[in-house]
């Protein structure tokens, strides 16, 4: 499943190149990619898993960047 | 700008002015010594805190995530390490500097969000084609509706100044709509009942009620806007390359911080707060956010400067393929072609007039549905008067034969000709040659061919013009024919008669014949190409507006059929580059400099902020400069007749 999410207070693009690499290496994702510039999440991952693969990502977002929300 | 940037503009005013103010105050004439030196630490420590302590919260939060290469941590060791030399009475006070980088940090910290919010919505506005309601009549009356309600064959209205919102057939109503924002193009487009009409235009004059062709999804509006959200997901390898170097970067800058601050005290003697003092510069200078940021935000400026002028690129690694193209290929019909029959030349022998010619093969083809015989028709402007048709007959593959006004027409090929016995004189022509007898009179010959885009030659100079090596040209059609074109429009090279898989093969031939880091473009009009659009380096889509293959699978779409858009494309990805490159050759330049000088005791945390902060800033001011793409070479009509050789 391939999914785009807004990325709410991403506010550094080093932080955001940070979190991208970090959500590729979680299991269960083929590609994850985040555009600083239009502050989007595109997360292509396993159906069966998604939601928790998500929950992952935003905890990978809140420990780079603490204002940084995932909006679903 | 947000209510979160007013109120870091507001911190950032005052903490300023409490700075200055400080900086001149004399501390040591109040104080003696060294109580002057707590006081100053304390006065420079409220503009520092004001300024700050979000970056201190912060660092402090991201220390228990365990990420210590952070630049608010980086930012805070080195702020509250240059005031910690207060420690080391015997040097020169460093209080005013730590404050100095904190506001300077923070006042770049602004800008840059301030900039990237201006480019994001500048874009965000061009992008502003979605549609968001649709008129339709509903017992009687005028509702508005979501478009996504809308199904296929629905009718709707679409008043004056508003967003057509589905694409769509004009059933009732002429106007003429604006079709910028999709393909740059600044003359309004007139339409008719009957006229096919796209998403996203704004209908100018008068009402027009459409029938829907797509439903909202499926309608381009939607398309481009899906297209341009997901060409984040397509990075450069520049880009890529920038963040990589980051993350060891920064790692790397901190270790040398580290070993300066340390190993000449403990092991050659030297003075603690001097070389202490050298490792804080270095950390100042190891934040990579002006490099980081600097490259996507050129890329993005790029892909949105070319979407302004109906250039729609998918991602930035294409921008960056298009910078290096060396060779462009094109599928001849509807890229440089019109990919429609008109008439090229009349050429009639003695005795007759071009009128007399076109007058006869218009009448004595007057019913048949032959292309050759439509253009035939437009081409004669005269009203066409069916009473004069005595009688008509057709000859498949061969032409007509008619009785106009009792006079025997025969209009065909060399086949009917030599049929008839009418003595026919051959022509070198490239085309489809129709020869036309009156009453047993050779009265000369029609030339059919498939019309060049006015502005084909132009482009080819123009991509020449941008350092493209090789212009090729692939067509099914006859050798002669392509031979012509080729050397009408200045292509270096054609490949004439392919079938439609041939183009792949010999596409495939091309690129092996190239170095690994030139790249190759395709262009191709979206018809029956897209296995050679996804084979090539960069697959161009032209004249793109509703053809859903197309999209799918180009590279770059080009919203309108102007060749010349092609140069454009490219001249703005070089642009594009350029910038990329200057930012990055700057930011490292600037900051090795800065490193170098600070391990050496020649640069202090002054340098070190401009490092830093002013990289980032002049970075971002020369990244914005891929946004400003000119509306140039603007062209109305394509459809100039020319002959073909």
């Amino acid at each position: 499943m391939k999914r785009s999410y807004k990325l709410e207070d991403l506010c550094c693009a080093n932080c955001a190149s940070k979190i991208e690499c970090d959500i590729n290496k979680l299991e269960g994702v083929n590609k994850a990619s985040i555009s600083f510039m239009t502050q989007k999440l595109l997360l292509d991952a396993d159906d069966s898993s998604f939601d928790q693969i998500l929950d992952k990502a935003q905890s990978i977002c809140t420990k780079y960047e603490p204002d940084c929300v995932i909006l679903r | 700008m947000t209510a979160k940037q007013k109120r870091m503009l507001s911190r950032i005013i005052v903490a300023l002015i409490l700075f200055f103010l400080f900086l001149f105050l004399p501390f040591d004439r109040w104080f003696s010594y060294p109580t002057s030196l707590y006081v100053e630490l304390g006065a420079f420590l409220i503009p520092y805190l004001i300024a700050g302590y979000d970056v201190v919260l912060r660092a402090l939060r991201n220390i228990g995530h365990g990420q210590i290469f952070d630049e608010n941590f980086l930012m805070t060791v080195a702020t509250i390490g240059a005031f910690a030399l207060v420690c080391f009475p015997d040097t020169e006070p460093h209080m005013a500097e730590g404050a100095a980088v904190m506001l300077f940090y923070q006042v770049g910290e602004l800008f840059q969000s301030y900039a990237v919010g201006r480019s994001r919505k500048s874009i965000a506005d061009m992008m502003e084609i979605a549609p968001e309601y649709a008129n339709v009549m509903r017992d009687g009356e005028l509702v508005e509706v979501d478009p996504y309600e809308l199904a296929l064959g629905d009718e709707f209205i679409v008043k004056p100044g508003e967003r057509i919102p589905l694409d769509g057939t004009v059933i009732e109503g002429e106007s003429t709509i604006d079709t910028a924002a999709l393909t740059g193009e600044s003359v309004p487009r007139s339409v008719r009942p009957g006229a096919e009409i796209i998403s996203g235009c704004i209908n100018l004059s008068s009402p027009l009620t459409v029938r829907a062709d797509k439903a909202f999804e499926d309608s381009t509006v939607s398309r481009i806007l899906e297209l341009v959200e997901n060409a984040a997901d397509k990075k450069a390898r520049t880009e890529s390359f920038i963040t990589r170097f980051a993350r060891y970067y920064t790692p790397a800058v901190v270790g040398f911080a580290l070993i300066l601050a340390l190993v000449p005290p403990l092991f050659f003697g030297q003075a603690w707060s001097d070389w202490i003092l050298r490792g804080l510069t270095f950390l100042v200078v190891s934040c990579p956010c002006a490099l980081v940021i600097s490259v996507p935000l050129s890329f993005f400026g790029g892909i949105g400067g070319a979407s302004r002028v109906g250039i729609l690129v998918k991602g930035s690694n294409y921008l960056e393929a298009l910078a290096h193209s060396k060779t462009v290929v094109f599928d001849k019909t509807g890229t440089l072609t019109n990919g429609t029959f008109s008439v090229t030349a009349v050429n009639p022998t003695s005795g007759f007039t071009e009128l007399d010619l076109l007058e006869a093969a218009a009448h004595a083809e007057a019913y048949s549905d032959h292309p050759v015989a439509t253009s035939v028709r437009q081409a004669y402007e005269g009203v066409i008067d069916h009473k004069r048709i005595e009688s008509a007959e057709e000859i498949s593959g061969q032409g007509v034969k008619a009785l106009i006004d009792t006079r025997k027409v025969v209009v065909g090929n060399q086949l009917l000709m030599a049929n008839e016995g009418i003595d026919w004189a051959t022509t070198e022509l490239v085309g489809t040659v129709l020869h036309v007898a009156i009453d047993g009179d050779y009265a000369g010959n029609i030339l059919i061919a498939d019309s060049v885009k006015s502005d084909a030659r132009q482009a080819i100079a123009a991509l020449h013009h941008e350092g493209i090596e090789t212009t090729v040209m692939l067509t099914g059609d006859r050798n002669d024919v392509a031979e012509a074109v080729a050397k009408d429009l200045g292509i270096d090279r054609f490949y004439a008669e392919l079938l439609p898989q041939d183009k792949v093969t010999q596409l495939e031939k091309l690129l092996q014949a190239m170095p690994e880091r030139d790249k190759l473009a395709f262009v191709g009009d979206g018809i029956n190409d897209a296995p050679v659009l996804t084979r090539a380096d960069i697959g161009i889509a032209m004249g793109a507006m509703g053809s859903d293959a197309a999209i799918e699978a180009a590279d770059v779409v080009l919203m309108d059929d102007h060749p010349l858009k092609i140069a454009k494309a490219i001249a703005i990805a070089k642009k594009t580059m350029a910038i990329v490159w200057q930012n990055i050759v700057l930011a490292l330049g600037i900051k090795f400099a800065v490193l170098i000088l600070a391990a050496l005791g020649i640069a202090n945390m002054w340098m070190a902020v401009f490092a830093d902060v002013g990289v980032a800033i002049l970075a971002i001011l020369n990244a914005m400069r891929a946004m400003s793409v000119k509306r140039t070479g603007e062209i109305s009509g394509t459809s100039e007749i020319r002959p073909a050789n």
